[in-house]
């Protein structure tokens, strides 16, 4: 049984169709990654696998069916998105952005798990008393990341990660991704940035305008001449 | 000199008041980015159940201060219900709906308590039993009454208990969480509803408070007592930023002052008396040490308004609130 199966997905914003009835699968383990020009509705389906927005065909979640879970039960299920753009909150302090991410749990290791993302983003402990908002955009970003590991998450959603970071910043964040996915949580990636995403990726989607167009292994995605010439940036032929 | 600490005290008592309800209005927008308009008909209730709990009450030979509290501890329940009430049918339907709508609805929300209030007890005004035995205290020339103590120490109690609920609790971060980023907070578990209900109804137990303290401050209660309250109030809100959790406090202190020192002032600036040409002017009714005021004290509650006003022309985001794009 997969961990995430959606089959036949379909997002409308009025009149707009933004996915068109697609079908993806993440088993538990793995690293999959759905790339895309802009627009081609990738976060739309991030958000439609949430319940942000609203959504047709289905969506099964550890076996469960998600229609008419409401997003906040979400974590407690170890379903946790990272969305486009971080979603930080800007007034809070990098502590208590961290202390939200634990929000659905109420163990005692909570503490423990906050002195674990230091760990892991020494940046965030020197800057822990700093109201998010003050970060930059890279922090930010792993701040987004630690808030999410701070729900012990199963399945985590990353919507372009890399999005708005110099190139040596990008390259790090791919290391945590991977390093995330090698501590054993199950990750569906949203990239851009298709190179990097399928190098780390075991499985890989490509959509175009809302449907997905290819489906395979990711170093199968990475030789196909029509993903080397639409994302890789590589003259056709060459 | 005297008249100046004197309306200082009168200022920081009325004040601390204003600061109280408008703590309500700030944590509502600053959560939903709705002007609740209903608020200060909640505050109207909870002086009207108050006070007929404590008119039952005042004969039966208790000690004063157990029959206010008694009174208190009915108004906070029925206040915080009734706001409840509010939200869940008239707001929530509305979460989605463009900003106009809720506001409306706000409107409309205020003016069918008010009648309610209306039609429970009467067009009446409910007055407050003699029974808090009149102490004063002096303080440097001024007069300090017990109940003005009262009410500024319950106050201050007040404003660093909310204080601690929003800054120092996990209900006071995810609250703070919810009006930075909604669809985020969900995502991290937080029932963006509740958390929603939760600050109308602590901002509903806030205003009871204040409705019993105002009520004994000028010992009556009447159904129309909240409109009023309510937009100084929110003018209190709006001067310190709305939204913003210390702003209402400082903003509702500062009217308090400001409306004080007006009443207290704008009789002697307006005396055309004093001013020689003018008192020519006027002729006779200077004469032997007369006066011809053009505004008296009654003039009181148009500061808070012209307060408003210079705060929205000169500084929409309120003297401590610094997003001014989205608040303006
Ligand atoms: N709230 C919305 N209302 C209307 N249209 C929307 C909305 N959100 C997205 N769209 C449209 O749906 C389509 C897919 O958008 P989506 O954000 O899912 O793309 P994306 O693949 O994530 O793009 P990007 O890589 O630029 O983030 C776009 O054409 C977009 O304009
Ligand atoms: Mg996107």
């Amino acid at each position: 049984m997969s961990l995430l199966e959606v089959k036949g997905l379909e997002v409308h914003y009025g009149g707009i169709r933004a996915v068109k009835g697609i079908d993806l699968r993440v088993e538990g383990g793995e690293l999959v990654c759905l790339i895309g020009a802009n627009g081609a509705g990738k976060s739309s389906t991030l958000k439609a696998i949430c319940g942000l927005v609203s959504r047709s065909g289905s969506v099964s979640y550890a076996g469960m069916d998600t229609a008419g879970t409401p997003v906040h039960e979400l974590p407690r299920k170890g379903l946790v998105m990272v969305p486009e753009g971080r979603g930080i909150f800007p007034q809070l302090t990098v502590a208590e952005n961290l202390a939200m991410g634990a929000y659905a749990r109420n163990d005692a290791s909570i503490n423990e798990d906050i002195g674990r993302q230091y760990d892991m983003f020494p940046r965030l402990k020197e800057r822990r008393a700093q109201t998010a908002g003050t970060l930059s955009g890279g922090e930010q970003q792993m701040l987004a990341m630690g808030r999410a590991l701070m729900a012990r998450p199963k399945l985590l959603l990353l919507d372009e990660p890399s999005m708005g970071l110099a190139p040596m910043l990008v390259a790090k964040i791919f290391e945590i991704v991977r390093d995330i996915a090698r501590q054993g949580v199950t990750i569906l990636l949203v990239e851009q940035n298709a190179k990097l995403a399928l190098e780390i990726a075991s499985r890989g989607y490509v959509m175009e305008s809302g449907a997905v167009t290819l489906a395979d292994e990711a170093r199968k995605l990475l030789a196909e001449p029509k993903v080397r010439e639409a994302y890789l940036g590589e003259e056709a032929g060459a | 000199m005297d008249i100046f600490l004197q309306q200082m005290v009168n200022g920081l008592t009325l004040g601390a008041v204003y600061a109280v309800v408008a703590l309500g209005y700030t944590m509502v927008y600053g959560i939903i980015q709705l002007i609740n308009f209903a608020h200060g008909e909640v505050v109207m209730i909870g002086a009207m159940v108050a006070f007929t709990v404590i008119n039952l009450l005042a004969a039966g030979g208790l000690p004063p201060l157990a029959v206010v509290l008694v009174g208190t501890a009915c108004a906070i329940p029925v206040c915080m219900l009734v706001s409840y009430t509010v939200e869940r049918l008239a707001y929530r339907p509305l979460r989605r709906a463009p900003r106009l709508a809720p506001l409306i609805t706000a409107i409309g929300a205020s003016i069918i308590l008010q009648h309610l209030a209306m039609l429970v007890w009467s067009r009446n005004v409910l007055a407050f039993p003699q029974i808090i035995p009149l102490k004063t205290f002096s303080f440097l020339g001024a007069t300090v009454t017990g109940v003005q103590l009262a009410i500024l120490g319950i106050c201050a109690a007040i404003m660093c208990g909310l204080a601690g609920l929003v800054y120092r609790t996990r209900l006071g971060r995810s609250m703070r969480a919810t009006a930075q980023n909604p669809q985020v907070a969900g995502l991290m578990g937080v029932d963006i509803n509740r958390v929603i209900a939760a600050t109308f109804v602590i901002g509903a137990g806030l205003a009871a408070v204040a409705g019993v303290m105002v009520g004994t401050y000028y010992g009556v209660a009447q159904y129309t007592m909240g409109s009023i309250l309510g937009l100084k109030a929110f003018a209190a809100a709006v001067l310190g930023g709305i939204g913003n959790v210390p702003g209402a406090m400082v903003g509702g202190l500062l009217l308090g002052v400001v409306e004080a020192l007006g009443a207290g002032y704008i009789g002697d600036i307006t005396d055309l008396c004093r001013y020689g040409p003018l008192a020519r002017a006027v002729g006779e009714r200077c004469a032997d040490g007369g006066h011809f005021v053009l505004f008296g004290s009654n003039y009181q509650d148009v500061f808070a308004f012209v307060v408003l006003i210079l705060v929205l022309v000169f500084r929409p985001s309120g003297l401590l609130g610094e997003r001014v794009g989205d608040r303006a």
